[in-house]
């Protein structure tokens, strides 16, 4: 249900960018959404039709670029993407290692529009 | 026919919220207050856990309560019966509370009286966890009903917390909770993760907790 805060934002982005670079139609808006995100796309696009009606946004298409979780080892510097929803051990695949940083997976940004 | 071209932003979609986020933090910082926002599952018992907590510290400690449930008193008003200050956030139908809204409940306390303030975020393991709202500390209860098995459908919950307390541990007997397959599971995600196990019914591992909480909130001074 967060889907809606987060769509708000995105209109409200897309449009201080839009005027800023004097655009007069939105068509796409692409986003970068990392794996951990709990959001699901649908919702962003039927949330957004439904808030952007009467914008120059209210066409948009909103594509999302995914991106996965990669976590880096503090032991051995290696990346590694673990499996969340499985009941594995959440190790360095090439060390063993407990000791890690997410690198990424928690994306939630506007990378770029697409503008007449 | 105009042209299509493409604009440039990479901005962070929650700039908004995390810039709040910051802002509070740093307003806190100043008055020395320390937040922390406890995030679980309706009925895990974040009303009870902030309960048994005040008894023990309010000797010591100068609290007050933001309370962020659906459009419900009943929470605040258990609070207020403690003798701590409770503000309601009337959050009518939101999943989950932004800085935003934490900012207004904090501007209506007053800040130079305390020393720790608990936000009881709403009961979900999805929605909160994504809206950074300023706190030092994100704790999760986990009661033992809901079963060991809810790290794996709520990852972002677990890896955003310091500390994860297992509460109605008394109901361990005779359930088929794996305490140790829960924490292995919850270090493997977040190695940082304090674990404690905690009962507000028998009042066991209360102690143990309070004092890690205080020891929290005294190295921030």
């Amino acid at each position: 249900m967060h889907e809606l805060a987060v769509t708000k934002s995105i209109l409200k982005l897309a449009l201080d960018h839009a005027a800023q670079n004097g655009g007069t139609e939105i068509l796409s808006i692409h986003l970068a959404i990392g794996e951990m995100r709990n959001l699901e796309e649908d919702w962003i696009q039927r949330y957004f039709d439904h808030i952007s009606k009467g914008t120059i946004a209210e066409k948009a298409v909103i594509k999302v670029r995914k991106i996965p979780v990669v976590f880096l080892c503090k032991e051995c510097g290696g990346q590694f993407t673990p499996n969340l929803k499985e009941d594995k051990k959440m190790l360095c695949t090439h060390c063993g290692s407990f000791e890690y940083d997410l690198v990424t997976g928690r994306e939630l940004t506007v990378e770029q529009l697409e503008v007449k | 026919m105009d042209e299509i071209r493409l604009i440039d932003v990479r901005q962070s979609i929650l700039a908004e919220n995390e810039n709040q986020a910051q802002v509070i933090r740093q307003s806190l910082g100043g008055k020395n207050v320390f937040m922390l926002n406890l995030m679980a599952s309706p009925g895990a018992g974040k009303t009870s856990v902030i309960i048994q907590t005040i008894r023990r510290l309010k000797e010591k400690l100068r609290m007050a309560v933001i309370e962020g449930d659906v459009e419900s008193i009943v929470d605040s008003e258990k609070i207020q019966a403690e003798g701590v200050p409770a503000v309601q956030i009337r959050t009518g139908r939101a999943c989950h509370l932004d800085a935003p809204m934490v900012t207004a409940a904090l501007d209506s306390l007053n800040l130079d009286e305390l020393d720790l303030v608990f936000v009881e975020n709403i009961g979900n393991l999805i929605c909160p966890a994504e809206f950074d709202i300023g706190s030092d500390l994100q704790a999760m209860i986990l009661s033992v009903p809901e079963g060991d098995d809810k790290i794996l459908k709520y990852p972002l919950m677990f890896s955003v917390c310091d500390v994860l307390l297992v509460n109605k541990i008394d109901y361990l007997d005779g359930s088929d909770f794996n305490l140790e397959l829960l924490r292995r599971r919850a270090h493997e995600l977040n190695p940082r993760i304090r674990v404690f196990e905690v009962s507000c019914k028998t009042g066991s591992g209360f102690s143990e907790w309070c004092q890690w909480l205080e020891e929290k909130r005294g190295a921030k001074q």
